[in-house]
């Protein structure tokens, strides 16, 4: 079958999509980072769970419910014809962790927002990307009003390792949340250790 | 497929959930027949596919990827496109990858460790933003 495809590799360019997850607690705003630097519309896609996979939700007043669905919102950035970048925001709720581990096949890195109101709710993605090995960047979301942190504050509170990078930003501003994204590819080309030159 | 309009009922709101259970699709079936379609590999139609007689007996579904896959299209775009969970989608592209009216790229290993210079040109193009 391959054989009878190769009229088409000849003069079709498939690009090169690299992945990045967008992770972090409810609210932190991962659908307002990928909304600000996407290209396009955050688009939506869905799975299905069936009943089997979500034994550890409370199934209380949903005794007739058989499935869940999980919805993931992505967006893209074309770096030039050959080269695309797809974000993909995680599932919010922890216990999805099967789905995460669809997402984090091959990816580049992740991005985990951290809302200092809540940085508790990072915990989960920070240990997920550290036990897989993926290498990530935590951005502080500096939500109006919100108690302003210094960065070292973060890394401390969270524990992070010292080569990884904490950036203070604002999602909403599409200048800001590029810094974020420019932070993580630079982490990335370290972290394979090939500094990306300045 | 869809009911008319008159026989859509008051009473079902999206809080009701899908009146079509997502895989009757698919016939009930959750698995491809083959292939492992990444989120972001890439699916291509074949040339003259939809007009093939191998497309003959295709649904309308089938129908609508091959539409949209005329240039390069990811699988997380698809099953956005046609509104379809992720799952049958696959098992769509299963279907016409088996009669050999799609092409499959799934991403390769440089997606994964990619090269300085690809690191490079996505920082450059994230600047130029």
């Amino acid at each position: 079958m391959d054989s009878g495809h190769s009229d088409l590799d000849a003069d079709r360019q498939i690009p090169l999509a690299l992945k990045i997850l967008i992770a972090g607690g409810f609210g932190a705003g991962k659908s307002t980072l990928v909304g600000a630097v996407s290209e396009i519309r955050p688009l939506h896609t869905e799975e299905v769970l069936t009943h089997a996979g979500v034994e550890t939700d409370s199934l209380v007043g949903v005794e007739g419910k058989r499935t869940t669905t999980v919805a993931m919102d992505f967006g893209r950035i074309t770096i030039n014809e050959d080269l695309q970048v797809y974000l993909f925001g995680t599932p919010g709720q922890d216990r999805f962790w099967f789905l995460w581990d669809e997402l984090a096949y091959g990816a580049l890195g992740a991005v985990v927002l951290a809302d200092t109101r809540r940085l508790a709710d990072s915990f989960p993605s920070v240990d997920y990307f550290e036990r897989a090995g993926i290498p990530f960047v935590v951005g502080v979301n500096c939500f109006d009003g919100a108690r302003r942190y210094t960065s070292e504050a973060v890394r401390q509170a969270l524990d992070l390792d010292r080569d990884v990078p904490v950036v203070l930003c604002d999602v909403r501003q599409r200048q800001s949340g590029k810094l974020v994204l420019i932070a993580l590819v630079e982490h990335v080309a370290g972290y394979h250790g090939h500094p990306v030159p300045a | 497929m869809s009911p008319a309009p008159e026989a859509q009922h008051d009473w079902l709101d999206d809080d009701a959930g899908p009146v079509v259970r997502p895989y009757t699709v698919t016939g009930g079936r959750v698995r491809p027949v083959t292939g492992g379609f990444d989120l972001v590999a890439f699916v291509l139609a074949a040339p003259g596919a939809a007009s093939s007689p191998d497309a003959a007996h295709l649904q309308p579904e089938h129908r609508a990827i091959l539409a949209m896959a005329e240039d390069p299209i990811s699988v997380a775009e698809l099953s956005a496109g046609l509104n379809l969970v992720l799952g049958v989608v696959r098992v769509l592209l299963g279907d016409l990858l088996a009669a050999g009216l799609i092409a499959m790229y799934e991403p390769s290993t440089a997606a994964h460790f990619p090269e300085d210079d690809v690191l490079q040109a996505v920082v450059n193009g994230l600047r130029a933003l």
